[in-house]
């Protein structure tokens, strides 16, 4: 560890390469809350994102036509504005009308910067999901339900048991792209002063005057991250391919 | 343009034209062609059968170097075909293939398919080219279907198309690779009629095929392989009648 | 595609004497996301919002004597408009020299030698995977302010330097599509093209890339819609556009309740822009996938 830091300080004064986060600790500490932040936001946003899109996926078949134009609405709109406006909508505009909190530290936003990032951002996806995760449950073909019904499968326990597996199947490779998307769209939370990793390593730049730096660090950061991300979800797909839906690579 | 390898030693027609000596090839570390080795002398017709897996449709490839042959030797009108320096253009001149998926261009008309080549690759003039489409569009009887896009024929038409689009290069050797095997049934036997006009006009002929009765109608010689190797061959009245080999006497017991 | 349960009888096809005996459809379990369904919720929306705004602007003037909301959203409209222009002039030259880099990328991934197809592979991934507000930083704070070549001083304004910041994950994401679209189209091709004795370049642009330009218009179209909703990231950096006018407008006006009509105005403008090509992106794909 010493050694790691003291190449970086020689790197420093030798070459004039300030890689800061390396051999300081506490910009070394403040860039790994920022990755920590980064990751948390990242796996809030893909679950609710989740959760949101089985939801809309579900309504959108609902008996109740307004539910269903809701549902349209609310995909439409969320798909067809730019998420930093949405973002913005929600912290400043949504922000506004709701009521603060007295506490002993002094007046707090009832939601914090971080929740609202977290809010917009699975909106935002969530619509995405919807639709993929429909057109998922539309590609199961509807002789599959009869077939289930035939065995003596209730319509729900068809859906579960049979519909939702095949159809979370065929949606994998769209909603992976989604969800990674989603993770790279989490740097938009810098804009309400979230202390995710590019906020951070923003604030070191600042102080050390290493924008070089810092830049390409967090540039690499973010492409590891997402490679990683990437990773994970193809080994996923992969397992649960279904032989002969989909494309073959 | 590449110069040819060796000058084409004055090939002369009473040589044979395509001549395959003991070649081999393997896709990675499987086998397909284990020493194939055959002659063909223009004008003949001759049918390759067997199971599938045998090898013949990379046989085909290795003649038109699509594929590349790991050892032996393929000449075509003296040439040989596995040269490096080989010039392909002078190859593709001579030997013309059609395929089982037709594989025709699906955004050109069946006219445009047919000029296509000549006009770019041969560079010959767009107005000669254009006669002699038409007149091979008449002679694959598709008059009427120059405009047509391949999407909007059946498959005996495009099929008669992909015939006519490798006609127009003016081949000396005609390969057919199963191309009737994707067909149904009652438009095979357009294509048949219009392969058995080529070879009775002369045309040096080789396929691959499974229709038996047209092999034993049309063709000169008949070549049995199976697993990479030629297990048995003859002339159709023989093979039929007195295949020696039991691999022969078995895969014909099942197809006929 | 839902496969119907009914069976149908083919056009042209002899009548079965005994029609098998017809089940009325089963009703799925989802709805076909319908196109006039789609124009209505969207309409509601838009009602919902207008007759919104207008009791709003009715309640402020009952209540008290200001301007109100529509009033002041209407003062504004032509600098936001103006900013809008920019975000789209911003987007255009973006896909340009996006989509220009993209392609010449994409057909260097498939090349047929390995280094060449290994890097253009790698480059594309790292400008897919990096996010593209960090790109857009990237840009701005490591690109020259301006360029001396030949003695001559040329200047590389801030937004200049957003579009290209904009334009590396077009290029990425251009280059997939390019290299999906030649993917798919069937091996049979390139050997018709083979035996035929065409070159590889002629294979390429007289036979491959314009089958592959109809598969890559869906994709293309909507990245497009992507792309001018990314534009406002570049107010982060600090390049003037619509989002930038907006909350300065918001701050000059200095009223609570202005927030949010103002805001959904910007977002109102937006989907009425982004909408329509999404919209035809969905019938594009569908006329696509019917003809295939």
């Amino acid at each position: 560890m010493d050694e790691f830091e003291s190449f970086f300080r020689w790197l420093h004064q030798a070459h004039g390469l300030n890689f800061s986060v390396a051999y300081d600790a506490y910009d070394r500490a403040q860039y790994l809350s920022g990755l920590w932040t980064t990751i948390k936001l990242s796996v809030l946003c893909i679950g609710v994102s989740l959760v949101i899109g089985v939801i809309g996926a579900w309504a959108q078949g609902a008996r109740f036509a307004p539910v269903r134009w809701a549902m349209h609405g609310y995909v439409a709109f969320f798909r067809n504005t730019p998420p930093l406006i949405q973002l913005y909508f929600f912290f400043f505009a949504i922000g506004s009308v709701l009521p603060g909190l007295v506490g002993d530290d002094g007046a707090r936003p009832l939601v914090s910067n971080f929740a609202w990032a977290v809010i917009a951002l699975s909106f935002f996806a969530g619509a995405l999901n919807v639709e993929i995760f429909r057109s998922g449950l539309e590609a199961v073909p509807q002789t599959t339900v009869e077939a289930a019904e035939s065995l003596g499968y209730t319509r729900l326990q068809a859906y579960v048991h049979v519909v939702l597996p095949l159809a979370v199947r065929i949606s994998l490779p769209a909603l992976g792209t989604n969800l990674v998307n989603l993770a790279k769209t989490t740097t938009l939370a810098y804009a309400i002063a979230v202390p995710e990793l590019l906020y951070v390593s923003a604030q070191i730049w600042s102080e050390q005057l290493n924008v070089r730096e810092m830049m390409n660090v967090v540039l690499v950061s973010y492409v590891g991250l997402i490679a990683v991300l990437v990773w994970v979800l193809h080994r996923w797909e992969r397992a649960l391919r279904v032989p002969g839906y989909g494309q073959d690579e | 343009m590449t110069p040819s390898a060796r000058p084409t030693a004055a090939w002369t027609p009473d040589q044979p034209i395509v001549s395959v000596s003991d070649v081999h090839k393997s896709f990675g570390d499987v086998e397909v062609l284990k020493g194939i080795g055959f002659e063909v002398a223009k004008g003949e017709v001759i049918c390759i059968i067997g199971p599938s897996g045998s090898g013949k449709s990379t046989l085909l490839r290795c003649i038109n170097a699509l594929v590349p042959i790991n050892s032996g030797s393929i000449t075509v009108e003296g040439q040989e075909v596995n040269d490096p320096r080989l010039d392909k253009l002078a190859l593709r001149r001579k030997v013309g293939m059609v395929f089982q998926q037709y594989n025709l261009f699906p955004h050109r008309t069946a006219l445009a398919n047919i000029m296509m080549a000549p006009v770019h690759v041969l560079k010959q003039d767009r107005a000669e080219v254009l006669v002699r489409a038409r007149e091979l569009m008449r002679k694959v009887r598709l008059e009427g279907k120059e405009d047509s896009y391949p999407g909007e024929l059946s498959g005996g038409q495009q099929q008669r198309v992909a015939i006519a689009r490798s006609l127009a290069m003016n081949p000396d050797v005609m390969l057919f690779d199963e191309v009737t095997a994707a067909l149904d049934p009652e438009t095979v036997k357009e294509v048949l009629v219009t392969i058995r006009e080529l070879a009775e006009e002369g045309m040096t002929c080789m396929l691959v095929t499974h229709e038996m009765g047209f092999a034993r109608e049309l063709a000169d010689h008949i070549y049995f392989t199976d697993r990479g190797v030629i297990v048995e061959h003859g002339p159709p009245e023989t093979f039929f009648k007195q295949a020696s080999d039991p691999r022969t006497r078995e895969f014909l017991s099942q197809i006929l | 595609m839902s496969v119907r349960s009914s069976i149908m009888v083919p056009r042209g096809a002899p009548l079965p004497v005994l029609l098998p005996l017809r089940r009325p459809a089963p009703r799925s379990l989802t709805l076909p996301l319908d196109a006039a369904w789609q124009r209505r919720a969207t309409l509601v929306v838009l009602v919902l919002l207008a007759s919104w705004l207008l009791c709003a602007e009715a309640l402020a003037q009952a209540g008290v004597a200001r301007p109100g909301i529509v009033a002041l959203l209407w003062k504004w409209t032509p600098v936001i408009f103006s900013g809008f222009l920019f975000n789209i002039l911003i987007s255009v030259l973006s896909m340009a020299i996006g989509t220009v880099a993209g392609v010449a990328l994409g057909l260097l991934q498939v090349s047929l030698v390995r280094p060449v197809r290994r890097s253009a592979w790698v480059v594309t991934q790292f400008f897919r995977n990096a996010p593209w507000l960090v790109i857009l930083f990237y840009c701005i704070l490591l690109i020259p302010f301006e360029f001396t070549i030949l003695g001559a001083t040329v200047p590389f304004p801030a937004w200049i330097k957003a579009v290209i910041g904009l334009s590396l994950p077009v290029m990425a994401y251009v280059s997939e599509f390019v290299r999906g679209a030649v993917s798919s189209i069937p091996s049979g091709q390139w050997e018709a093209a083979e035996s035929l004795a065409f070159s590889r370049l002629q294979t390429m642009t007289m036979i491959i890339l314009p089958q592959c330009v109809k598969r890559l218009l869906p994709p293309w179209m909507n990245l497009y819609a992507i792309l001018t909703m990314a534009t406002p990231l570049v107010s982060i950096v600090g390049v003037q556009e619509a989002m930038t006018l907006t909350r300065a407008a918001l701050s000059s006006e200095g009223r609570f309740d202005l927030l949010i009509p103002m805001y959904l105005y910007i977002l109102v403008w937006f989907f009425l822009y982004c909408y329509p090509i999404s919209r035809y992106t969905v019938r594009l794909e569908q006329r696509h996938g019917r003809a295939s």
